[in-house]
C-alpha cells in the first residue's frame, strides 16, 4: 500500500482555510476594536446586554448559528433580501457568507482580549496624554494602542485559530463546494464518513498539531508576570 | 419442600413477584441507529411498536457512514437501519453484526423536490432549464441518495451543466434543509421527507423512475450487542410485519 498523503482537494481545503481564517481575522480585528474599545469604558446600561450577545457564540452550538444564519441569509430572511438589493446576491453556499458566518462565530474570541486590555490599560495614561494635549485619535493611537498591544495579539490569534477549527457553522451554511466553501473540518468529516481513515488522519492530526502550536505560542508572547500583583 | 411466609409478608413477595414477572416480559429496551431518510416513518414504527408489543425503542438518527464509525468503536447500538445494503454487508463481514439478520426493510424512492408549488414538473424538465440557482443534493461519495442523484444527471446527460449548481448537504437531511430554506430552488431528496400520509406536503416534485438509477436499497442489521435482547427480535421482527410495511409505504418507500 502506498503511503496516502495529501491529495490535491485537501490542499484546496487547507488553502481556503487559511484565506478564510486570515480574512475573518482582519475583518474582527477592525469590528472588534471600536466594539471593545466601547464596552471598557461606556457607562451606558446597554453594556450588559451588548457584552452578553458578543458572548453568545461561546455558549451556542454551531449549529443554532449556522441555522439561523441560514434562514436570515436566505431568501426569505432579511438579510437575504437586503444583500439581494445591494446587488451581492444571496450569502449561503458562497465565501462571502462563510466570512459573514465565521465573524459572528469568532466574535467573542476577538472582542473579549481586546476589552480586556483596554481595560487594563485604564484610563490614567489618556488622561495623562489629554493634559500634555494630545487629540482624542492621537491619545487613542500613540498611547491606547501600544498599550494594549498584548491584547491584539491575543485576539488575532485566538480569532485566527477558531476560525480554522470551524465546523458546524459552515455546515450549515457552506454547501460543501469544492474550493469554496469546503474546509478542512468539512474535508475531515468527509473522510470519516467515506471510512478513509488514512486521509482523514492526515489532516486530522495536523490539525491537533496546529492547534497545539498556536496555543504554545499564545503562551510563549503573554508577557511574563503581567498577572501577578 | 415450601417455604411459609409470615402472613404479613405475603403481599409484599406478591407484588415483587408481579414486578419482575412485568420487567422480564415488559421492560426490554433496544437501540437503535436510523439512517436519516427514514426519520419520520421510524418514528411512527417505533410508537406502534411500543404500544404493541411494550418493548421500547430509543431511536438515534444521522448518516449511515458515521454510525458506521460509531459501531466500530463500541457504539451500544443493537440495530442498525442503514440508508443502503454495503455498510451492513461491511459490518457482518467485520463480524459487528449478525449477517443473518441482514435484510431490506425498504428500498428508497428519489424525488426532485422544489419547496415552491408548480416549480417543478411531472418530467423533471425543469433539470434542463437551469434558470435557477442552486441544486441540492447529498454528498454522492457518502450517501446513496447522493449517489443515485448524480446518476441520474448522468443518465439525463446534465452533469456538465448541472455541476457548477450543485450545493452538497452532509446527508440527506440537510439536502432537505437547504431546499426548505429556499436557498437551493431545487433539491434531490428522499421521498420519505416531503411525503406524508401518501400525499405530498408541500412544493412540487418529480418522482424519479427508478430506471434511472440503482436500487436504493437500505438494509437493517442486529449488531453484536443485540444477543439475548428480546426487545432487537421483536423490532426485526415486527419492521417485516403488515403494520410497519404499511407505514413505511406510505412515506413512498418500496419493497
Amino acid at each position: 500500500m502506498s503511503l496516502p498523503v495529501l491529495a490535491p482537494d485537501d490542499w484546496a481545503a487547507i488553502g481556503l482555510t487559511l484565506r478564510l481564517a486570515s480574512i475573518t481575522t482582519l475583518a474582527l480585528l477592525l469590528l472588534g476594536t471600536p466594539l471593545a474599545w466601547w464596552l471598557a469604558h461606556t457607562p451606558s446600561r446597554w453594556r450588559g446586554p451588548v457584552g452578553a450577545v458578543v458572548a453568545l457564540p461561546l455558549v451556542l452550538p454551531p449549529t443554532v448559528i449556522g441555522f439561523y444564519l441560514l434562514l436570515l441569509l436566505g431568501p426569505r430572511g432579511w438579510g437575504g433580501q437586503l444583500t439581494e438589493a445591494l446587488g451581492l446576491g444571496r450569502l449561503p453556499f458562497t465565501f462571502g457568507g462563510l466570512v459573514v458566518g465565521s465573524i459572528v462565530y469568532s466574535l467573542p474570541f476577538a472582542v473579549q482580549p481586546l476589552q480586556r486590555a483596554f481595560e487594563a490599560v485604564g484610563r490614567r495614561p489618556l488622561e495623562v496624554a489629554a493634559c500634555l494635549g494630545a487629540a482624542p485619535l492621537d491619545r487613542f493611537v500613540s498611547v491606547a494602542l501600544p498599550l494594549a498591544l498584548p491584547g491584539f495579539v491575543t485576539a488575532a490569534v485566538l480569532s485566527f485559530a477558531h476560525t480554522v477549527g470551524e465546523f458546524g457553522v459552515i455546515l450549515m451554511l457552506g454547501g460543501n463546494i469544492p474550493g469554496a466553501t469546503r474546509v478542512v473540518s468539512v474535508q475531515i468529516y468527509d473522510h470519516v464518513e467515506a471510512m478513509e481513515y488514512a486521509r482523514a488522519h492526515w489532516l486530522a492530526g495536523g490539525m491537533v498539531l496546529f492547534s497545539f502550536a498556536v496555543l504554545v505560542l499564545l503562551q510563549w508572547l503573554q508577557p511574563r508576570g503581567a498577572h501577578t500583583p | 419442600m415450601s417455604v411459609q411466609l409470615p402472613s404479613s409478608m405475603r403481599p409484599l413477595a406478591l407484588a415483587a413477584a408481579l414486578l419482575a414477572g412485568a420487567a422480564g416480559v415488559h421492560a426490554a429496551e433496544v437501540s437503535v441507529a436510523v439512517a436519516a431518510n427514514f426519520t419520520a416513518p421510524m418514528q411512527k414504527i417505533a410508537a406502534a411498536f411500543e404500544h404493541d408489543t411494550g418493548h421500547k425503542a430509543q431511536l438515534a438518527f444521522g448518516a449511515t457512514g458515521k454510525f458506521y464509525a460509531q459501531i466500530a468503536n463500541g457504539a451500544p447500538f443493537q440495530i442498525l437501519l442503514a440508508a443502503d445494503d454495503a455498510t451492513p454487508s461491511k459490518l457482518a463481514r467485520e463480524g459487528l453484526g449478525d449477517g443473518a439478520t441482514q435484510f431490506t426493510y425498504a428500498i428508497g424512492q428519489l424525488a426532485l423536490w422544489s419547496r415552491q408549488a408548480g416549480y417543478v414538473d411531472d418530467q423533471g424538465e425543469v433539470l434542463k432549464k437551469i434558470d435557477w440557482r442552486h441544486i441540492a443534493i447529498a454528498n454522492p461519495r457518502l450517501a446513496p441518495y447522493g449517489a443515485a442523484a448524480m446518476q441520474v444527471l448522468e443518465q439525463l446527460k446534465l452533469v456538465q451543466q448541472v455541476q457548477p449548481r450543485v450545493v452538497q448537504g452532509e446527508n440527506i437531511a440537510q439536502t432537505w434543509q437547504f431546499a426548505a430554506s429556499g436557498n437551493a430552488e431545487l433539491g434531490f431528496v428522499a421521498l420519505s421527507q416531503i411525503m406524508e400520509d401518501g400525499k405530498l406536503r408541500e412544493g412540487s416534485a418529480w418522482l424519479v423512475p427508478a430506471s434511472l438509477h440503482s436500487p436504493i436499497r437500505q438494509d437493517a442489521i442486529a449488531l453484536k450487542g443485540a444477543q439475548g435482547n428480546t426487545a432487537a427480535d421483536a423490532l426485526l421482527q415486527y419492521l417485516r410485519g403488515d403494520k410497519a410495511r404499511a407505514i413505511i409505504r406510505s412515506y413512498g418507500y418500496g419493497f
